[in-house]
């Protein structure tokens, strides 16, 4: 395994010693801020230590990246496929726009979390965050699951006008009840057991990397949020 | 060349600051190494820093901190200046050569008070008075600009990087218990050095990164009320907003932070009756004041520290504590970068101001 000391080195270098490197298990020691790291990577695995810097594995191809700590804003910015496992929180837009692959957070991730994220037939991405999420939560899905647990908090785990512009994929929340203020678009009920046995593998897959007793994960009820196909988006701007 | 005012000037940016509650004061090199990591969002274009309880032995009189093009403007400047103010120091800012730091203009300094005769006379109270002067030079005074107009606190800024910036200002000669830092990344300018941030009136300090929308309405509004907003920026429109409503209409900051990054009407309306009240009245009164688009500023204050995010947190911020000190920045890097090891780090809502002030009873 190589191990790249990443302490005031400039973004550039670094990803550019990633890249270059022939070893496919790689460690980055003390990095604080480097941004766009494994951008595009396929075929290897990263270990970070320190605080990833903005858009940490954009553009992922199928490689892996695990952040001991927290990472900042647009983690998986149209991430393709993959895996990036936060171990603390993540920042704003989180799987921004992604578009496969998966993303997991143990703790909070921030605002407009999952924004834009899409699919296509094979191409399904996945998001779990632990806890809780900020505003703006699933704005303009388009595809793919996201999954919000709350394990750290009471009340429900995300912050105000979330899902706003959904209009594909699904969003399931653990909590007792939902936020009033979801838009008219969306259809709310509480996850039945079909529901849950086909985000079963992902909660199974969650609880594993973390170390987190699925029990406890289960112990409460989900809620199961879709775009609303009876109430589209329409006339919204314009009458037409 | 253009200067700013004669064009328009959306910028991106880093913000940085921090705050010792317990009034300890440590030199500008800690926050110059916080936002050294964010060199990427800037561009060279400006950078710049706010201290407070900088000048102890001078801490009652007004520090202006001015930049002159020319020596006739210094002249016609000086000739206001101590037609108004009885200056006890005129100095030039200590700064360094260095390299990446360019074309500076003249940069002074004078300590001072009003003249209590010329006071009297105005009928103002102190504060209008020495904000009124600011106005008068920066609007006047072609070639002449007041960057920073508080006591016991100081502007620093230039074109270029801020780590360079620091440097060229020997900022760690300067010890204070509260320092805000500004990169500035705008997409297109003149590259004046008025026109980096912080921007100041009297002891208000702003450093700001975004791009606010509703610049046009905000400046009708304030400038009904003798602000003239000279370099089309939206930071400078802030500054006023601030200056205007805590100093001015006597709001409280949190309130201040209740007008400009307002909730929604229908978060309004989902509030029990006396929020709903109090919201629905700072709305209507101040409609023109909403601030709309991203932003996130840190507002300096002599004793205090104000962090804000606009209501849809559309750029990043967070907050860090480790014992007295407060921490907060564009990102997270910013703030490991001087303290790897923090009590508590959290990213506080859109709208939420985050309030910081001296402890009871401590003096600077």
């Amino acid at each position: 395994m190589m191990r790249i000391d990443a302490d005031g080195k400039y973004f550039r270098q670094l990803n550019e010693e990633v890249r270059a490197a022939d070893d496919t298990e790689i460690t980055i020691d003390r990095c604080n801020g480097q941004r766009y790291i494994g951008a595009g990577m396929s075929g290897k695995s990263l270990l970070i230590h320190g605080v990833p810097g903005n858009a940490l594995g954009c553009y992922l191809n199928g490689g892996n990246i695990r952040v001991k700590g927290n990472a900042q804003d647009q983690t998986g910015d149209t991430m393709n496929a993959g895996a990036i496992v936060v171990e603390g929180s993540s920042g704003d837009a989180t799987g921004y726009a992604m578009r496969g692959g998966k993303i997991f957070v143990k703790g909070n991730a921030g605002y407009r979390v999952g924004i834009h994220m899409k699919a296509y037939r094979e191409q399904q991405p996945l998001i779990v965050v632990g806890g809780k999420t900020g505003s703006f939560l699933g704005e303009y899905q388009a595809g793919g699951t996201i999954i919000v647990l709350g394990l750290n908090g009471t009340g429900a785990p995300m912050g105000n006008l979330c899902c706003a512009g959904m209009h594909g994929g699904r969003m399931f929340v653990r909590c007792e009840e939902l936020p009033k203020d979801l838009p008219a678009q969306v259809n709310t009920k509480v996850a039945s057991p079909e529901d849950m046995a086909s985000i079963d593998g992902y909660l199974d897959d969650f609880c594993r990397t973390f170390g987190i007793s699925k029990e406890e994960v289960l112990s409460k009820k989900f809620h199961l949020i879709t775009p609303n196909t009876k109430n589209p988006y329409k006339a919204l701007y314009t009458f037409n | 060349m253009q200067y700013e005012g004669q064009m328009r000037i959306p910028s991106g940016c880093a913000i940085s600051g921090i705050f010792s509650r317990s009034g300890k004061k440590f030199s500008g090199d800690a926050v110059v190494r916080s936002i050294a990591p964010m060199h990427d969002r800037s561009n060279g274009l400006g950078g710049g820093f706010a201290a407070y309880g900088i000048y102890p032995k001078q801490k009652d009189l007004y520090a202006f901190h001015v930049f002159f093009d020319s020596v006739r403007a210094k002249e016609e400047c000086e000739r206001i200046i101590s037609s108004c103010f009885d200056i006890s120091v005129s100095e030039k800012i200590p700064t360094r050569k260095v390299p990446q730091i360019t074309d500076e203009p003249a940069v002074w300094r004078y300590f001072g008070l009003p003249y209590a005769k010329q006071l009297e006379d105005t009928g103002l109270d102190e504060r209008e008075f020495v904000a009124r002067f600011v106005m008068k030079v920066n609007t006047q005074v072609r070639g002449a600009y007041v960057f920073s107009s508080g006591k016991n606190m100081g502007v620093f800024k230039a074109v270029g990087f801020p780590e360079d910036v620091g440097r060229f200002y020997r900022l760690e000669e300067y010890e204070g218990y509260c320092w805000t830092a500004h990169g500035r990344y705008p997409t297109n300018t003149p590259g004046w050095w008025g026109g980096a941030h912080p921007f100041a009136l009297l002891d208000y300090s702003i450093v700001h990164n975004g791009e606010i929308s509703s610049y046009d309405a905000n400046r009708r509004f304030i400038e009904m009320f003798g602000y003239n907003c000279t370099l089309l920026t939206d930071t400078e429109v802030i500054t006023y907003i601030i200056d205007y409503l805590n100093r001015r209409q006597h709001l409280s900051l949190k309130e201040v932070a209740d007008v400009i990054a307002a909730p929604f009407w229908s978060q309004i309306e989902a509030m029990p009756e006396e929020e709903r009240r109090r919201y629905t009245y700072l709305r209507n009164i101040y409609s023109s004041l909403l601030i709309t688009g991203p932003f996130s500023i840190l507002l300096g204050y002599t004793g205090g520290m104000m962090a804000l995010n606009d209501r849809c947190k559309l750029r990043s911020m967070v907050v860090g504590e480790k014992g007295d000190t407060v921490y907060v920045a564009s990102e997270e890097c910013a703030i490991r970068a001087v303290q790897p090891d923090l009590d508590r780090l959290w990213s506080p809502q859109g709208g939420e101001p985050v309030i910081v002030t001296l402890n009871k009873g401590v003096q600077v």
